[in-house]
């Protein structure tokens, strides 16, 4: 009905914190980015969600549309036209919605923490390789 | 279906990003993204739909069946189309710019 608008609202937040965390990455000192450089920037993992948010969330809106429940006139979606069918389409958004938008916040967490693991055993690997 | 025919075309994308060198430049990792964002979605609406049909949802009918494949390669191919757009804005190779140069 509408649930891909909940990761698409998820997308908008996380594209602004990405924006934020890269200028404050730019701006550190240049001594920080050296000694993190074997590491990936916050930012760009940011970029990972994102691109599952939005990526998935207009796919899922050109779903909507072939199953016309999106229309490109107002209110837009078909559900919402009457009170019945919105609390539908509410109770759906709440439940469908969110749960897509927790799902891949947990994919995407996952992620952090394995290239987390790899970044770990890759900046181990330089040090022990400097030390013989 | 549309479930199965994303999420092949996630792993498919995702086995090209593994090997090929020029992955970064092609941006093939934001493809595969695109594509297991919207895969882990439709999951979670197959998981509620079978809660509602429980074991109707693994026997639909044809006509649904086509529809939802006819559907699943539109997305498919809507995802290829998003990819090439950000492939020319960004234009990693200079290829459009010397296209839109020699017009000139």
């Amino acid at each position: 009905m509408a649930c891909f608008l909940i990761p698409a609202a998820e997308a908008v937040i996380t594209t602004i914190v990405k924006h934020t965390v890269a200028k404050k990455e730019a701006s550190a000192l240049p001594a920080e980015i050296t000694a993190d450089e074997s590491r990936l920037r916050f930012s760009d993992k940011l970029g990972w969600l994102n691109n599952m948010l939005w990526g998935g969330s207009a796919l899922l809106a050109f779903e909507h549309v072939w199953h016309g429940e999106v229309v490109p006139w107002f209110p837009f979606l078909t559900n919402a036209a009457s009170p019945g069918t919105a609390a539908e389409m509410l109770h759906e958004m709440a439940t469908a919605g969110v749960s897509m938008a927790v799902l891949v916040t947990l994919v995407w967490l996952g992620m952090v923490g394995v290239s987390h693991i790899i970044e770990n055993r890759t900046a181990a690997n330089i040090k022990s390789e400097n030390k013989t | 279906m549309t479930l199965l025919t994303c999420a092949i075309a996630a792993i498919a994308v995702t086995i090209i990003w593994y090997l090929s060198e020029k992955r970064k430049e092609m941006y093939l990792g934001t493809l595969a993204l695109m594509y297991w964002g919207a895969s882990l979605m439709w999951l979670v609406d197959a998981i509620f739909e079978y809660a509602e049909l429980h074991e109707e949802y693994f026997t639909p009918a044809i006509e649904d069946m086509i529809n939802d494949t006819y559907l699943g390669l539109s997305v498919v191919a809507l995802g290829l189309c998003i990819w090439l757009v950000i492939l020319f804005v960004k234009d990693p190779r200079g290829v459009v710019r010397k296209a839109l140069s020699r017009k000139a």
